[in-house]
């Protein structure tokens, strides 16, 4: 993924950062709650929403059964239609060959050695922005929540509001301190009226449009039948993106693929009313190669695997490969609220991020062995996502990769990954409970020493404990544990 | 009616007042209540830490202990949902592994026999009206696992309505999670007293003299945030206010 993510700090601590930032709680606080009461709303009025909930899972885990045949039916399919189909295994493949195809497109014209880009996670994902820049070539973002982070030099915090963490007087601010810098400023006397922004960010962004000869874009779905790519938005700048260059350059996850336009209608049900609660997104642009006289005359599409084919050799982890990115989970997730989405270290934050980076990028690095941890399993997640990905259910199971280690698919290898650093500890702690668990007698010893010296229990717990007792007050030891005052009042009795 | 109290390792240790409460409640309604000794854990905390090995032992454990029963009765939302959720999954990974049917056989046996406090009271023992009495104003905050995991609904709410002198007062954002979840306490502490911290608000701002769950290990985190906060709330298990009566009240 993204270089900007090297050498994050483990989860608890970045989130420790955004927990005392008052302003960013604020914000968070406002927008999710906003956000989820709608989508709860809009959901409700679905009399089949369990059904197309199910109906959404069942056709992803078939297609992902399958994704082998789907992708080359559909690359059949969108080279029969005039456009090209590319390979790439990692992230460094993918921007080799889109840097590579701006060229192309451009020649030697220097006014081409800039593209427009539709708001994307794949090519978040790769890093592609700061891959074209080493080459001289300017991306310029169009959505505006990607616009506000770009300007702002700042990390997306939402996979579909990446500016989620900033209010309007923020936007504001950078609007007037940077536009200038990258284009047409922003106008005299800017307020934070969020019309005001909206026409300033339009106005900016127009004479970009205008002028690129080379879009980049991601997919939402990508049509095996057909060949067609299909990108919802609700803004209307991605159809600008899609529409107005000669060049379109789409980079796409290979688990986008759904087989046929049957399948597409569920997604375009729940997806919209997940992710912005509308019925129905404002924009639903869909393409198949090219066309004559119409839209872009060349088209590139450029596969991504970057650890999803090992990411699918997991059964219990491949259905974080189901995710339509609709970010449902993050609007409800009570962890994300709190830290943030740049505590997760990833393009992909919130609970999703929290299964998906560790399984996309391994548990080696800091926050990726953290990330499994950063959640109370409180399970909301699981119950809005359209797909139903158990997050739960996959958190618990790379928590036992991150303390146990084991076997793994790295690059299409099976290979024994060590378990991560800093559990010893914690793994002789869960050994010593299991033998005593194990052995009610034992167990019984140690509840009555520990009721017998009650009184002298402190009230704050060393090492890792401390981080209890600082926010909670302990409970007291009872005089009697339950067994023994079952023993001494019923007697033998069962 | 075979019914054994499994009244968890928390119970047993910290809150053995809860496990009492359970058995006064549960003969008071003319069940027999045993508690084999045998029992220990239901494994959550390992399970949910990623030791899913550790609690093998004490899946096997369960089903032993409770053989001789028909009922195994817990007054904990989340120990429940970890049998009847988690019990299967371990039994089937243990299979996958080529370890053999045993487990996944031990968890078959556990799973349909074992009820949350609530459950068995409305759905086994068809009783909303328990003849508890409890004068005191009340919020109730479903946990976690038992709104999500085991579907309990409305099975609290419809119990704690029947109970005499009680008033029940709604909490705002009652199903957000009130930030305990077991190791996340301690393993992102900052964020967890966040969580704690607000839900604390909540219930104080309903007026409550009590705060009442399913679950003494989320009431730990929720009690122990009130007290450092020095609020004067009670943290109560469900349990003690449906087995308080006019003659014996609650203490
Ligand atoms: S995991 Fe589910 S809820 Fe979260 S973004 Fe993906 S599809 Fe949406």
């Amino acid at each position: 993924m993204s270089g900007t993510y090297l050498g994050m700090p483990a989860f608890p601590k970045a989130a420790q950062d955004a927990v005392r930032n008052e302003t960013l709680r604020g914000n968070l606080r406002h927008a999710t709650h906003t956000i989820r009461d709608k989508r709860a709303k809009a959901v409700a009025e679905l009399a089949d929403w369990d059904r197309l909930r199910t109906a959404g899972k069942d056709i992803k885990d078939r297609t992902l059964r399958h994704l082998d045949r789907y992708l080359l039916q559909l690359e059949e399919a969108v080279t029969a239609a005039g456009g090209t189909v590319h390979w790439a295994a990692d992230a460094e493949e993918a921007n080799r060959i889109v840097t590579y195809l701006v060229k192309a497109a451009g020649g030697s014209d220097s006014e081409q050695r800039e593209v427009v880009k539709v708001k994307s996670m794949a090519t978040q994902e790769i890093g592609l922005n700061v891959a074209l820049e080493a080459e001289g070539i300017a991306a310029y973002e169009t959505d505006l929540a990607e616009l506000i982070v770009q300007l702002g030099e700042d990390r997306p915090s939402h996979i579909l509001v990446p500016a989620i963490h900033r209010n309007r007087g923020e936007i504001r601010d950078i609007f007037e301190e940077k536009m200038g810098s990258w284009g047409r400023p922003a106008p005299a006397g800017l307020t934070d009226n969020p019309a005001e922004l909206a026409e300033a960010a339009r106005v900016h962004l127009r004479e970009k449009f205008l002028r690129a000869k080379v879009g980049v874009s991601g997919a939402n779905f990508m049509v095996a039948e057909t060949g067609t790519l299909v990108v919802v938005e609700s803004e209307g700048n991605g159809r600008m993106c899609l529409t107005l260059p000669e060049t379109l350059i789409s980079v796409v996850g290979i688990e986008k693929v759904v087989p046929t336009w049957q399948d597409l209608e569920v997604f375009l049900q729940t997806l919209p009313r997940s992710s912005t609660a509308e019925r129905m997104n404002p924009y639903t642009s869909m393409w198949t190669g090219t066309t004559d006289g119409d839209g872009p005359q060349t088209f590139h599409l450029v596969l991504l695997d970057n650890g999803r084919t090992d990411t699918l050799a997991d059964e219990v982890g491949r259905q974080a490969l189901r995710c339509i990115r609709c970010s449902a989970c993050l609007n409800v997730c009570p962890v994300y609220e709190r830290a943030g989405g740049h505590a997760y270290g990833s393009v992909y934050p919130g609970p999703i991020g929290a299964i998906l980076s560790p399984q996309l990028r391994g548990t080696g690095s800091e926050v990726d062995a953290s990330l499994p941890y950063a959640s109370s399993l409180c399970g909301a997640c699981y119950d809005v996502c359209p797909v139903a990905i158990d997050i739960p259910e996959v958190l618990v199971h790379l928590r036992e990769r991150v303390v146990e280690g084991g076997e793994v698919t790295r690059n299409g290898e099976r290979v024994t990954i060590k378990p991560a650093k800093g559990h010893a500890v914690e793994r002789a702690a869960m050994r010593a409970a299991r033998w005593a668990l194990d052995h009610p007698g034992a167990l019984r010893a140690g509840q009555r020493l520990a009721s017998r010296t009650r009184r002298i229990h402190p009230k704050r717990l060393p090492g890792p404990g401390r981080a209890w007792s600082d926010t909670r007050t302990l409970p007291e030891m009872p005089a009697e544990s339950f067994r023994d005052w079952w023993q001494r009042t019923r007697g033998g009795a069962q | 009616m075979r019914v054994a109290l499994f009244v968890t390792c928390v119970n047993d240790t910290l809150y053995p007042h809860t496990g009492q409460a359970v058995v006064r409640l549960l003969e008071r309604l003319g069940v027999e209540v045993g508690f084999p000794q045998a029992q220990s854990c239901c494994g959550q905390p390992q399970f949910n830490t990623g030791y899913r090995h550790e609690t093998e032992p004490l899946v096997r454990r369960f089903d032993t202990a409770f053989q001789e029963y028909e009922y195994v009765v817990t007054p904990s939302g989340s120990c429940a949902a970890m049998v009847r959720d988690n019990y299967p999954r371990i039994g089937a990974r243990a299979a996958a592994e080529g370890r053999g049917q045993a487990l996944a056989e031990a968890a078959a046996r556990s799973v349909p026999k074992t009820y949350e406090l609530t459950e068995f009271l409305v759905d086994v023992l068809g009783v909303t009206d328990v003849g508890a009495y409890f004068p005191h104003s009340v919020t109730y905050h479903p946990t976690c696992h038992g709104l999500r995991m085991l579907g309990l609904r409305d099975r609290p709410r419809r119990l704690l309505e029947q109970v005499k002198g009680l008033e029940l007062r709604e909490l705002p954002g009652a199903e957000e999670c009130c930030g305990f979840g077991g190791t996340f306490a301690v393993k992102n502490p900052a964020v967890s007293a966040a969580m704690g911290a607000d839900k604390v608000r909540d219930i104080v701002g309903t007026g409550a003299e009590a705060v009442c769950t399913v679950d003494n290990s989320c009431l730990m985190h929720i009690g122990g945030t009130l007290a450092k906060l020095g609020c004067t709330v009670r943290p109560v298990h469900i349990a003690e206010i449906l087995a308080a009566t006019e003659e014996e009240p609650y203490a």
